[in-house]
């Protein structure tokens, strides 16, 4: 079946099974092996990609299903040579011992500070007509859907609080 | 996962016309449960129509003071709406105490409604389940049943439905609309939308075949205070053991039913009068529980009160 996605700002014509996933249309056909499948069933966060701009697992999406729609892998957010501050600041922090979740936690942590720059909700926010305060505890709540087996929590959260802007 | 063709649809009715006429045909919206369930082969449609980029995204107000929520809302859409947060704060609550960020800018408002149980049977299809496959019987009866019903189960089915939001829709009074194959559009209470398991727990709702759900309609915020409280094996991410949603003088339960629980009995024991503790008690007299869930009517006789008060403005 034929879809045309947008991947890291180029377009790329596919001919799929609509059986493929978003994730394996990305591993598997167009080589682009940063982001991870660990679980494959949206329980690890290891396969999130921003889609528009919003983070989403990319196991749990059809590649057919995003026909037009412009999706940012982690080789679109840097480079070796031309990192993201994010990426500069997971390697500052330590934020990572194996690394397999770090594409995933650094896509999901892009997408999550756009959620709160957008002022959404989550279950921490205690006033639901106020400014969003990312607290450490709004933090790891936004980030409950990565998990990282080697356990590299607090240092993750230090990354993203770097490059957040924005004070505990 | 099984073959199957894939359309997008063009519009509402044609996407209702399509499942009237293709046998084995879903429906697929965000598709974070129905795709989970394909890969592991509890679902086999021939078919998906793909609803997702319907024209019914959008929140608008209703002439008497409610909300309509077109159902294919994301779950992250209607929890960061500011007139939700701001008059049914119960729904943002319940919203976000479900599932990760990535899964709820996904999940639709109407696919929420129509996910499917994780009762442990389901999931494992080498083990019996009569909602999975008919007549094979439920190994939930006798086995690991800790995060079963306490209400309304059956000898056939003692699975629970998983959604938060729905909990919260519940004890708002929300209203259904659909559009059927045939093409008429109908409303319902929400009360009317899922089924009791009985003998056909396969059979999970009172939609025709091929009827997509088109939005949820809010009736305006009833009188008093409004808070959504889940209790659960870890902080977050995390399927409910027990929750409850107040809002005004409405409760209704979660995952301790096949369906949204709707307490009556212990709202009617409120409206006469009678404390939190003793209505609460008035619901869980009927009760039933499983080998190992009966801590759940503990849990619900604790936490209701404290949810109860603090929807009234006390403490947490």
């Amino acid at each position: 079946m034929k879809t045309t996605i947008t991947v890291n700002g180029e377009a790329r014509a596919l001919d799929l099974d609509p059986r493929t996933t978003l994730l394996d249309a990305l591993r598997e056909t167009l080589r682009l092996t940063g982001t991870k499948k660990g679980c494959d069933h949206g329980q690890c966060g290891a396969c999130t990609v921003l889609v528009n701009g919003t983070r989403i697992n990319s196991c749990l999406s059809l590649a057919v299903m995003h026909d037009g729609d412009a999706v940012t892998t982690i080789e679109g957010v840097g480079q070796v040579g031309a990192l993201a501050p994010i990426q500069q600041a997971f390697l500052t922090e330590d934020a990572f011992q194996c690394g397999y979740c770090t594409p995933g936690q650094i896509c999901s942590a892009l997408g999550m500070l756009a959620e709160v720059a957008a002022n959404q909700p989550s279950q921490e926010t205690t006033d639901l007509t106020g400014p969003i305060r990312l607290t450490d505890d709004e933090l790891r709540e936004r980030m409950s859907g990565n998990i990282c087996r080697c356990s590299a929590y607090p240092q993750i959260v230090a990354a993203i609080r770097a490059v957040s802007g924005l004070p505990a | 996962m099984r073959p199957f063709t894939y359309e997008r649809a063009a519009s509402v009715e044609a996407a209702v016309k399509s499942a009237a006429q293709t046998p084995n045909a879903k429906f697929i919206a965000g598709g974070t449960n129905l795709l989970d369930l394909m890969k592991l082969e509890i679902e086999t449609p021939a078919h998906l129509i793909d609803v997702g980029r319907l024209p019914i995204a959008g929140i608008e107000d209703t002439a008497d003071g409610g909300l309509r929520i077109g159902a294919m809302a994301t779950n992250s859409h209607v929890a960061a709406d500011v007139r939700v947060r701001s008059r049914y704060p119960v729904l943002t609550q319940a919203i976000v105490a479900g599932g990760s960020g990535q899964l709820r800018n996904k999940a639709t408002t109407g696919g929420n409604l129509l996910q499917r149980t994780r009762c442990a049977y389901f999931y494992d299809t080498s083990k019996p389940c009569n909602k999975r496959q008919p007549g094979s019987g439920c190994g939930a009866l006798e086995g690991l049943n800790r995060n079963s019903a306490i209400f309304g189960a059956s000898h056939a089915c003692i699975a629970t439905h998983p959604s938060d939001m729905a909990v919260a829709l519940t004890a708002l009074d929300a209203t259904v609309e659909t559009l059927s194959p045939s093409g008429q559009a109908r409303s319902f209470s929400i009360l009317e939308l899922h089924r009791l398991p009985g003998e056909t727990p396969d059979v999970e709702t009172h939609l025709i075949p091929g009827e997509l759900i088109t939005a949820i309609v809010l009736p305006p915020p009833p009188a008093g205070g409004q808070v959504y409280r889940k209790v659960r094996d870890r902080a977050s991410y995390a399927a409910g053991l027990a929750s409850v949603a107040v809002a005004g003088g409405n409760l209704a339960l979660g995952s301790v039913a096949h369906k949204p629980w709707r307490a009556e009995k212990a709202e009617a024991a409120l409206a006469l009068g009678s404390s939190p503790v003793e209505a609460i008690a008035a619901e869980l007299a009927e009760a039933t529980h499983s080998s190992r869930n009966g801590f759940k009517i503990d849990l619900l006789r604790r936490l209701v009160p404290v949810a109860v008060a603090q929807a009234n403005g006390g403490e947490a």
